[in-house]
């Protein structure tokens, strides 16, 4: 635990790519291969199935540190992380030990075997042993929840670097369905066998947003493809073996949730890999977001749920074909092996291929995206016709211009202190539109101010509070902040009776008096437009 | 009955029958002083009392003050009320202030910490009755290093940015904070640079007897290139601005750390983005302050600034009488102070301006 500790602490103690790649690097090729795959683990997400609720962890942490638990949970929201609050508050180790990250993840796991009494001993045990850095991986192993401030990509080069593996391979090797169980560094990693894992996704290709227009890319109008942005739920569906699968983004199987889209199999062949996204969908349109939010979440799904909102795979691209990768042809192939597969599925299933929106040059594209949001659709994606399929976030062949937020001007009313990252500041306020005389309260946000704003927004609440209500405080209301959200939907749960999806400020609308903020009825007739 | 010895105003806390403010944050005609930082000695008052050792910073930065100047532990009669300062360990010449009356005593602590630090006379618990006490780290969750340690693993940086060919930039408050560090740290690594306002109040401080080693004072003339594997002092408000890009050496970017209280907290080291955090402060720590009002015997506490909702429920708990006052104080501030000078440039900010700034 002390080298993967110290690893810890060299990650956290720069905010420089470099250094974390060459302390990462250095880990790769020194720690026992155990600890090695187990780190992968961690930093592709996946982690020890909890052993011990969170709610004992801090029971037993505020006994052993001889405080009142009320203490402890005033203090965790300021420190903004359990794992970190149990590390500051218990007293001092007794005595060392040092034990391997994979034998401490062993401990871990095998308290799930054990009565609690028990799991309360070997829990202080651990920490009288540990100390403070080495006490927050553990809590954090036990809580999960572990970033240690590296994405996979960074982890992922490091480990080229160490393994003289080129990093699209590692990325690719690193997806799906394995845990230090059920692989070990070799077969994971250096010698791979492609028939163990008939589920394997491949990595997915992230578009970047284009903030400055189509005009700002290169080449003319031809060289790209337009597509709209629809809200759902990007998918990689899977055929293999006679089976199939779908992951999500985030590298989630989520096969089950969606088990309509097992009639595809019955049409396209195995071998087959296609990428796309799931929507919720009648009458051939899509239904609203919040339509396939009910089905988010839920791991397996009632009948009625099937009727009321059933989905499809709206395919935009084919990653594999008769069991070939075929993501380094052009688009343009790739999109034509597609439309010819998707010819073989018959309309009722649950399959179509995301249309093309046809322009001859920016400005009638731009009218396309102007018409968005009457589509249900985000914005429009822009793809270049002969570029391959990369993996992640990568500049340049794959574009989501995005339409622009709905706004709407608001008074802030109550202000709360953050935590975490801004635990001496406040961040999280509250803001309301007039209804005739009244502030009516509608969304919070959180985000959006820079910390310099954010640094004399903290300084005027502290002089300009009205009252307290435990950590939130109400504030005169004076300034109006301009809310930009993603989309509005009824809500019987809010006093507005509307709630937003993604609200942040935009703004700081410093020359606009709180008088002239928008109002209720303004609100509502966006929700009758847009929700 | 007679009134409370102390009460709290709007404009500080008053002594009703001595007729004084100590610490106003508005203007009146008599204020007692616990300190030179700038949320406790303001502008615009009558007369001052501090003591000898507090008196040179408030000059240089009050300007022409009408200041009388007591020695720790010597007493006063000021309204038919005996006063006298004592060591509070949080900056030099920093004091508590006790305030007695017929038997009656009640001590403002102002700021304070219960660890020696090489520099500020030693912290001394005063026996009181009632205790006016900060409480700018009261959470269990900040619990302080041995200055020792701290000072060890800055050494460690600067000795290995400086093997690195890096500058080593260390953001410390110019009053109290910076000089704690010059004289802890181990001069033998390099030179040690400091900005402006930091030097201005070395200068202040050293006049007054104080022994910190030798700095080199950066103006715009100074050729950083000059000065390889430094130690570079700066107010916080200078760390990432292009005053702190100047010091780039053969081994990139400087590297910068900050000194902190608050670094204690993972979240907050990462919001400023410093490649190092020091847990260093010149405030007392959850232990520092629980035995700190233990030792004043005091039956009745008041909480000034910092967790005071919280820490007054743990100490109402333990059985003192407690209650919250609201203060116009400010603890260790670690954003306060970048909105103003965050000006780039390589104009250092002016050492009154700083020293208001380095709470
Ligand atoms: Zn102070
Ligand atoms: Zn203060």
């Amino acid at each position: 635990m002390k080298r993967f500790a110290a690893l810890f602490t060299a990650l956290d103690q720069t905010t420089k790519i470099n250094p974390k790649v060459a302390a990462l690097a250095d880990y790769f090729a020194e720690a026992p291969e155990d600890d090695r795959l187990w780190t992968v683990a961690l930093l592709s997400g996946r982690r020890p199935k909890r052993t011990v609720t969170t709610t004992l962890l801090r029971e037993w942490a505020a006994a052993r540190a001889g405080l009142p638990l009320w203490l402890f949970e005033e203090c965790y929201p300021i420190v903004g992380d359990l794992a970190e609050t149990i590390a500051l508050i218990l007293p001092p180790p007794e005595r060392r030990e040092d034990r391997s990250l994979t034998a401490w993840i062993g401990e871990i796991r095998a308290l799930s075997a054990l009565p609690p009494e028990d799991r309360r001993a070997r829990i202080l045990a651990a920490w009288d042993v540990l100390d403070r850095t080495e006490r927050f991986v553990f809590n954090k192993l036990i809580t999960g929840g572990f970033r240690m401030g590296v994405s996979q990509k960074l982890m992922t080069r490091a480990l080229s670097r160490a393994t003289d593996i080129p990093e699209p391979d590692l990325a690719h090797r690193l997806m799906g369905d394995w845990s230090p169980d059920t692989v070990s560094f070799e077969t994971l990693i250096r010698a791979p066998d492609p028939t163990v894992d008939l589920s394997k996704p491949y990595p997915f290709y992230l578009a970047y947003q284009l903030d400055d227009g189509p005009e700002s890319l290169d080449g003319p109008p031809a060289g790209w493809a337009a597509e709209r942005k629809w809200d759902g739920i990007r998918g990689q569906l899977i055929l293999r073996g006679g089976t199939h699968f779908l992951w999500s983004r985030g590298e989630e199987l989520m096969t089950d949730r969606f088990p309509e889209l097992a009639r595809i199999a019955d049409y396209l062949p195995p071998g087959t890999v296609l990428d796309g996204e799931v929507l919720a969908w009648r009458d051939d349109a899509p239904l609203p977001f919040n339509a396939l939010q009910k089905r988010i979440g839920r791991k397996t799904v009632p009948k009625k749920l099937l009727t009321d909102a059933p989905v499809i795979l709206y395919a935009y691209d084919l990653l594999e074909w008769a069991g070939e990768d075929r993501r380094a042809l052009p688009f343009v192939e790739r999109r034509a092996l597609l439309e010819a597969a998707a010819a073989e599925v018959p309309p009722d299933a649950p399959l179509r291929v995301s249309p093309l929106v046809p322009f001859d040059d920016w400005p009638a594209l731009a009218a396309e995206r102007a018409r968005s949001r009457d589509l249900s659709a985000e914005g429009i994606m822009l793809k270049r016709w002969d570029s391959p399929y990369r993996d992640g976030r990568k500049r340049g062949d794959w574009w989501k211009w995005k339409v622009d937020p709905l706004t709407v001007d608001a008074v802030m009313i109550y202000a709360q202190q953050g935590h975490g990252r801004r635990a001496n500041l406040f961040t999280d306020f509250t803001f309301a539109v007039w209804d005739g005389n009244q502030l009516v309260p509608f969304t919070k946000a959180y985000s959006g101010l820079t910390d310099a704003e954010f640094r004399q927004i903290t300084a005027w609440v502290r002089k300009n509070t009205l009252e307290r209500f435990g950590p939130v405080r109400s504030v005169k209301p004076e300034h109006v902040f301009e809310i930009a959200f993603e989309g509005i939907q009824a809500s019987a749960r809010h006093k507005s009776g509307l709630a937003l999806r993604f609200p942040r400020m935009a703004r700081w609308r410093r020359d606009k008096p709180a008088r002239e903020a928008n109002t209720l009825a303004d609100l509502q007739a966006m929700l009758a437009a847009y929700g | 009955m007679a009134e409370p010895l102390l009460t709290f105003t709007d404009r500080g806390i008053y002594c009703p029958d001595g007729d004084f403010h100590i610490d106003p944050w508005r203007p009146v005609d008599r204020a007692l002083i616990t300190h030179g930082h700038a949320d406790h000695a303001r502008d615009g008052m009558g007369r001052y009392l501090a003591t000898e050792g507090a008196a040179p910073v408030m000059r240089h930065r009050l300007g022409d003050i009408r200041l009388d100047t007591v020695r720790y532990g010597e007493t006063r009669t000021v309204g038919g009320v005996e006063v006298s300062f004592h060591p509070a360990g949080h900056v030099p010449g920093s004091a508590q202030i006790r305030v007695a009356r017929r038997g009656e005593v009640w001590v403002v602590s102002g700021d304070y910490k219960v660890e020696a630090d090489g520099l500020s006379t030693p912290f001394e618990p005063v026996r009181c009755h009632a205790f006016v006490t900060e409480c700018t780290f009261g959470l269990p969750v900040f619990a302080w290093r041995p200055q020792a340690d701290v000072a060890a693993e800055i050494d460690a940086w600067w000795r290995g940015n400086a093997a690195a060919g890096r500058a080593s930039i260390l953001g410390a408050y110019a009053l109290g904070k910076a000089q704690r560090l010059l004289a802890a740290v181990d001069c033998g690594i390099g030179p040690i640079l400091t900005h402006g306002a930091v030097e201005n109040t070395n200068a202040v401080l050293r006049a007054q007897g104080l022994m910190l080693p030798d700095t080199v004072r950066v103006t715009p003339e100074t050729d950083t290139k000059a000065h390889p594997g430094a130690l570079v002092v700066a107010p916080p408000s200078a760390l990432g601005t292009p005053w702190a890009r100047r010091f780039a050496g053969p081994g990139g970017a400087p590297s910068t750390g900050f000194a902190s209280g608050w670094m204690a907290l993972r979240g907050v080291r990462r919001r400023r983005g410093a490649d190092r955090g020091f847990v260093l402060s010149d405030h007392a720590d959850w232990a520092g302050l629980n035995a700190a009002i233990a030792e004043t015997g005091a039956e009745r506490i008041f909480v000034t600034h910092g967790y005071t909702a919280i820490f007054r429920r743990w100490l109402a708990e333990l059985g003192y009488d407690a209650a919250v006052v609201e203060t116009a104080y400010e603890g260790e501030s670690l954003d306060a102070d970048a909105d103003e000078s965050d000006q780039g440039g390589q104009n250092a900010p002016s050492p009154r301006e700083d020293l208001e700034k380095g709470l």
